[in-house]
């Protein structure tokens, strides 16, 4: 098996897995970054999420050779030095019930904040679109990104 | 999260044999734990101040974590600040662990507010015997016991040695008034929260062991069928596969050192199934079968009058649900670790007691053999109620010799799930000449989740109906019963269980009645419990003043009767299950003749509410769930299979579809009752009713986007 570098936040990491081998899987069971979760496998629900240069990508449907030399965060790196306004937004408005998918909404709410720094509630109903939670914390997660901004926080 | 020893086990065990829940009274100077107050089973107190109270219910997304503690953390007089909780595995000194059937708070008010207030009394003693003053001299606040008189105050951290010699008060007063409450009915900090929020929260899929290997089950997908052979030659050449064999009837398990390497290795897997009787089995036949059982003779579940006896107009409808799955987040998962005399499981269950002893059983250990630790759940809506996931994790723990972790797909978790029965609903009903009824029936036809599962359903009823399918109006004549029917599909408990099928057919009825009647849906249901009465269904009564309260509350907030905007409609309807009252009110339009939900308002009354925050979570996030049933989700089977497999086909709400939820509760200081699942049965009714209000079409059959 060929060996991959990767930058997962911030520190170089070696890894040899097969090629295919989704970038999830890499996290979560050779890097033992399990905070990026495992819900369809097929792209469809955004637990997976997390950013590959500032992107939010769908680590599950990501073969590992895709990603080689290039930069990862996960929701472990978002807020490695203090939580991020984004972090502290859902906490203060104690957004999780379950709290799976919520590692892939934050990551996907993030990279929307990068984009878009003050997103009408419209624009964060599309984006957030392809984050299920099963719990049913929308309207949670919208105040929280609602807040996010308002604070001037980046995410 | 450390569970308790088995020191504890023994000495608390004896105790429990006794019957006395919360007088497990542990022995001072155990060896290790000397320097720790831990007068019962809930609660351990060290010099440090730091206040544990062990959780014996398990978290998925509901709450107990912090509305539990909450119970104790009140009576106790503690600082909610230094409270932090121990999960508890399958254990034998809390009773029956399950968490389920909106349960968790309604069991447990009474045993954590003694424990609480148990620990209060004996500290309170500690400082008065410190100081030598009289107990009615000394208070409890805020974690401290205050001798006012002196201005002296010890920390129960201070006292908790000293404490931990008394006998424990097996009937200590609790607050009788609301008005006392510190904690209780306030919006505490969920205490899961932070860990969710930066990747640091452990659940089932995420627990790790040193060895650890990975597993997936290639399962029969025909219902009941069986492996006739296999042939693992690709797969053993897929790289760090470490074992292929067949683990029982019905399932061959793919082992390797990670997860992806198991998953392809399953891939191409080659599986010969000997399909079995169901192999021609598909939805068409079974509804068929349900509608043929509606002639038969019916097991009662309520009756008042002679509803079979009258005549006048009559009015008749059919109702049809379909199977449903739970798909939780999280995909089902469990670690186990069989070592020839022992198993330990690492799982997110809801049944940690019946994990312990399916294992034991499957695995020929005694109960005690096998350790059971409780994860967090990725939800569980009734899925992890189940524990086929523990049983099959510990069988290829022993084939392959290796700690492993068997991890579902989400297509496995769609496919082998256990499901929300399908029903069929017979409803009649007899109007005066004013268009009230003097007579209603409801003839429900249904699967038994619990005769399923082999457990003996007296007078042929499943016993969750009792939970279930109350009847909550007044009617002078009625009739509600069950036909069983044999399935061969698996079923299951899923959120709110029987009674969402009962409340979209009876109050999707009752909307007919009104419209029949030619009254508002509201005003008919109010005149329906006009009268103060109560009406008793098995062990439960219902009372129609609160079911007023919640019709009333809701059609006030949701501005019942003022005018809506040009296409938008509004319907309403009401429940009562596990305890609780809910109403809720739903304001549409219609766009390609398929409603748009604009607004929900949602009214519980659940009596004595533990944390306004999180039952706001659970009627929203319940509404949220129920409005994905009741628009498209459906299960169907076709020669033998299940037909669904991801979000795709089997999709829940996504946030551009989610409506704007209101959630109230009527203030009450009666006994806390179910939170969790009422919020979900009236919502398919009152959608389906506002979309008869805007088209004069009536939904008779989920989901309403078939």
């Amino acid at each position: 098996m060929p060996e991959i570098t990767l930058r997962v936040n911030g520190a170089e990491r070696k890894v040899s897995v097969l090629a295919q081998t989704p970038l999830l899987w890499v996290l979560r069971d050779t890097l033992q970054l399990a905070g990026t979760k495992f819900g369809c496998g097929a792209g469809l629900c955004g637990a997976c999420t997390v950013h590959v240069e500032g992107n939010a990508v769908r680590s599950c449907s990501t073969p590992i050779s895709q990603v080689a030399g290039k930069s990862i965060t996960t929701i472990e790196g978002l807020g490695a030095n203090g939580l991020t306004a984004l972090q502290q937004a859902w906490i203060a408005e104690e957004v999780p019930q379950c709290g799976y998918c919520q590692a892939g909404q934050i990551m996907a709410a993030s990279a929307l904040l990068v984009k878009n720094s003050q997103p009408s509630d419209d624009q964060i109903r599309q984006a957030m679109s392809g984050n299920i939670c099963r719990c049913g914390t929308y309207d949670r997660i919208l105040r929280a990104i609602r807040r996010a901004a308002g604070s001037g926080g980046k995410g | 999260m450390s569970p308790l020893s088995r020191r504890e086990f023994l000495v608390a065990g004896a105790a429990a044999g006794t019957g006395l829940v919360i007088g497990f009274y542990l022995p001072r100077g155990r060896s290790g734990e000397t320097q720790i107050f831990a007068p019962n089973a809930y609660l351990k107190i060290t010099p440090d101040g730091r206040i544990t109270v062990v959780v014996a219910r398990s978290e998925m997304g509901q709450g107990v974590r912090t509305s539990l503690p909450m119970i104790l953390a009140e009576e106790l007089e503690a600082d909610w600040k230094q409270i932090t909780i121990e999960q508890a595995g399958a254990s034998t000194l809390y009773g029956d662990q399950t968490t389920g059937g909106s349960a968790s708070v309604r069991t447990t008010w009474d045993p954590m507010r003694k424990a609480g207030a148990a620990a209060r009394e004996m500290l309170i003693t500690a400082a008065a015997l410190e100081w030598g003053v009289g107990r009615d001299a000394c208070k409890a606040e805020n974690s401290a016991v205050l001798h006012s008189a002196s201005n002296r105050r010890l920390t129960y951290g201070e006292l908790a040695i000293k404490a931990s010699a008394f006998p424990m008060p097996s009937d200590p007063p609790l607050k009788k008034d609301a008005k006392e409450y510190k904690i209780v009915g306030k919006r505490m900090a969920r205490i899961d929260v932070p860990g969710k929020v930066d990747g640091r929260a452990v659940y089932g899929i995420d627990f790790q062991l040193p060895e650890l290997k990975y597993a997936l089950l290639s399962r029969c997908p025909v219902i009941g069928g069986k492996v006739a052979s296999f042939d693992d030659k690709e797969t053993r050449q897929i790289a760090g596969v470490k074992y292929v064999g067949k683990i029982s009837d019905s399932a061959v398990a793919v082992v390797a050192d990670s997860v992806w390497g198991a998953m392809e290795g399953r891939r191409v897997l080659n599986v010969t199934w000997d399909e079995g009787p169901n192999r021609n089995l598909n939805s068409a036949a079974i509804f068929e079968s349900l509608r043929n059982s509606a002639s038969g003779k019916g097991a009662v579940l309520y009756s008042t009058g002679e509803a079979s006896k009258l005549s006048g107009r009559r009015i008749e409808a059919a109702y049809q649900l379909p199977f449903m799955a739970h798909a939780p987040m999280e995909p089902g998962n469990c670690v186990a670790d069989f070592r020839g005399s022992s198993c330990e499981i690492w799982a997110p269950t809801q049944v940690p007691q019946d994990v312990r002893d399916s294992v034991a059983s499957a695995m020929g250990l005694d109960p005690d053999q096998v350790k059971v630790n409780v994860t967090l759940l990725g939800g569980g809506f009734g899925r992890r109620l189940e524990h086929d996931y523990a049983v099959e994790a510990a069988l290829v723990s022993k084939a392959a010799s290796t700690p492993v972790k068997v991890i579902w797909t989400r297509e496995d978790d769609m496919r082998f799930s256990t499901y929300r029965p399908a029903s069929y609903h017979h409803l009649s009903a007899v109007l005066d000449g004013s268009g009230w009824p003097v007579t209603f029936a409801h003839r429900l036809v249904s699967g038994s989740i619990n005769g399923q599962k082999g457990t003996s359903q007296p007078d042929g009823i499943d016993v969750d109906l009792r939970d279930e399918a109350a009847l909550v109006y007044s009617f002078p004549n009625a009739l509600v019963d069950y036909v069983m029917v044999e399935t061969p599909v698996p079923l299951g408990w899923m959120r709110s269980v029987y009674a969402l099928q009962m409340a979209f057919a009876s109050e999707s009825f009752i909307d007919e009645l009104a419209a029949a009647a030619r009254k508002d849906p509201l005003d008919y249901r109010l005149h329906l419990l006009a009268k103060d009465e109560d009406i008793k269904f098995f062990d439960a009564t219902w009372r129609t003043s609160r079911m007023r309260g919640v019709l009333q509350m809701a059609a006030e907030k949701a501005d019942w009767g003022k005018p809506l905007p040009t296409g938008h409609s509004r319907g309403i309807a009401c429940f009562g299950c596990f305890g609780s009252y809910m109403a809720e009110v739903v304001e549409i339009s219609m766009e390609e003749e398929k409603p748009r939900v604009h607004r929900v308002v949602g009214v519980i009354d659940c009596g004595q509410v533990i944390n306004p925050s999180i039952l706001e979570q659970q009627i929203k996030g319940g509404i949220i769930f129920a409005l994905a049933n009741a628009l498209r989700a459906q299960i169907t089977i076709e020669k033998g299979r299940v037909v669904q497999g991801n979000f795709d086909d089997y999709a829940p709400l996504r946030m551009n579809e989610a409506p704007e939820i209101e959630a109230y509760f009527v203030e009450s200081s009666e006994a806390p009752t179910g939170a969790g699942e009422p919020p979900v049965p009236p919502l398919a009714p009152a959608l389906c009713n506002a979309v008869y209000a805007a088209t004069k079409k009536r939904i008779r059959s989920l989901p309403i986007l078939s």
